[in-house]
């Protein structure tokens, strides 16, 4: 038998989710929709998060929902009573989304009828960094009751997102959590990155976040216009 | 543990590469960036799973790590960081998110025989 040889190839192993994800923004883009992905540990309380984002866009603009879990439908049920449209992307033992699983759950469904659509990730911070779901904005979550250095023990996905959330303030007190310290640790792994700390629960700080969507969104259709 | 279905993406993309040039793989190299999501020691394991049954059965996978390499604006050049948990420039600490590479996860060379 001959000797082995080494022949060079270029195969990016994430390719096709990459070239879905591409598709997508393009939609995205052209539909005019500004679409926000969640990522988190399981428990941070996303869904509680997003319910209240849904609830509070929803007077002025146009929101939709897609949420991904193992296996429940759970998510979905408590975000209909937003009334926005939610759809529940069901990924069975996979421990993120892809981009074709949002392709699909969003077949028949029209963007150009919405303002924002939101794509609430499998709670993990592992797995869903390496997805691109073509996305406008990603968005990581943390509860104050994580503890400070969450950033620096999952810095591959803090540096792939684009905002952070620190919620649940309401137990900032009982918890001593130190502001100053997460917000270095973020800082550590994604310099420059915007910041805002607030209560789903009780809505402290819910306004300028959700000022800051709005201005996304303003700012998306200005390029897209021009 | 996202890790079996990337190793799967890699056995297909090496079987694809293969079929094309008529050829036995023995090994795998990857180039797997400190930012790829991707734990080595995880796919490591999760190779031999997926090339089970496959014409890669038994092959190898060689993985060549990837540091960060970002650009810093003020020493006007590109640098190694030593941790992903602190993107500043090593030399003169200056932040950056400017990253030039780490996000590999690429095939790049395959061990063939004929």
């Amino acid at each position: 038998m001959s000797e082995p040889r080494l022949v060079e190839v270029r195969r990016n192993v994430l390719k096709q989710n990459d070239v879905i994800a591409r598709s997508l923004r393009e939609q995205f883009r052209e539909a005019g929709v500004f679409v926000v992905s969640l990522v988190s540990s399981p428990g941070s309380g996303k869904t509680t998060f997003l319910e209240k984002t849904l609830t509070l866009l929803q007077p002025q603009y146009r929101v939709a929902a897609l949420v991904g879990d193992l296996a429940t439908e759970n998510d979905a049920v408590r975000l209909a009573r937003s009334k926005a449209p939610v759809k529940q992307i069901t990924t069975g033992t996979l421990c993120h989304l892809e981009a074709a699983m949002v392709q699909n759950a969003l077949s028949d469904w029209d963007l150009h009828q919405l303002d924002f659509l939101f794509i609430e990730n499998v709670g993990n911070l592992v797995c869903p960094s390496s997805y691109d779901l073509g996305e406008s904005l990603r968005l990581v979550l943390m509860s104050v009751t994580e503890g400070e250095d969450k950033p620096l023990k999952y810095p591959t996905i803090f540096n792939s997102a684009d905002v952070a959330v620190i919620t649940k303030n309401e137990l900032a007190a009982a918890v001593e959590f130190d502001w100053e310290t997460a917000r270095k640790s973020i800082e550590s792994v994604r310099p420059g990155m915007k910041i805002f700390r607030l209560s789903a629960k009780t809505g402290e700080g819910m306004t300028e976040y959700l000022e800051f969507l709005g201005q996304q969104l303003r700012e998306r259709r200005s390029v897209v216009l021009r | 543990m996202h890790e079996l279905s990337i190793a799967m993406g890699i056995v297909d993309a090496a079987m694809d590469e293969a079929r094309q040039r008529g050829v036995q793989v023995s090994a795998v190299h990857l180039r797997l960036g400190a930012l790829s999501g991707v734990v080595k020691d995880a796919l490591l394991f999760c190779y031999e799973v997926a090339c089970q049954d496959t014409p890669l059965a038994g092959s190898r996978l060689i993985v060549e790590d990837v540091p960060v390499v970002v650009f810093c604006s003020r020493c006007n050049d590109t640098r190694v960081l030593g941790s992903v948990q602190s993107f500043s420039c090593p030399e003169c600490n200056t932040p950056t998110m400017d990253v030039r590479k780490g996000k590999e996860l690429e095939v790049f060379a395959l061990e063939v025989e004929e």
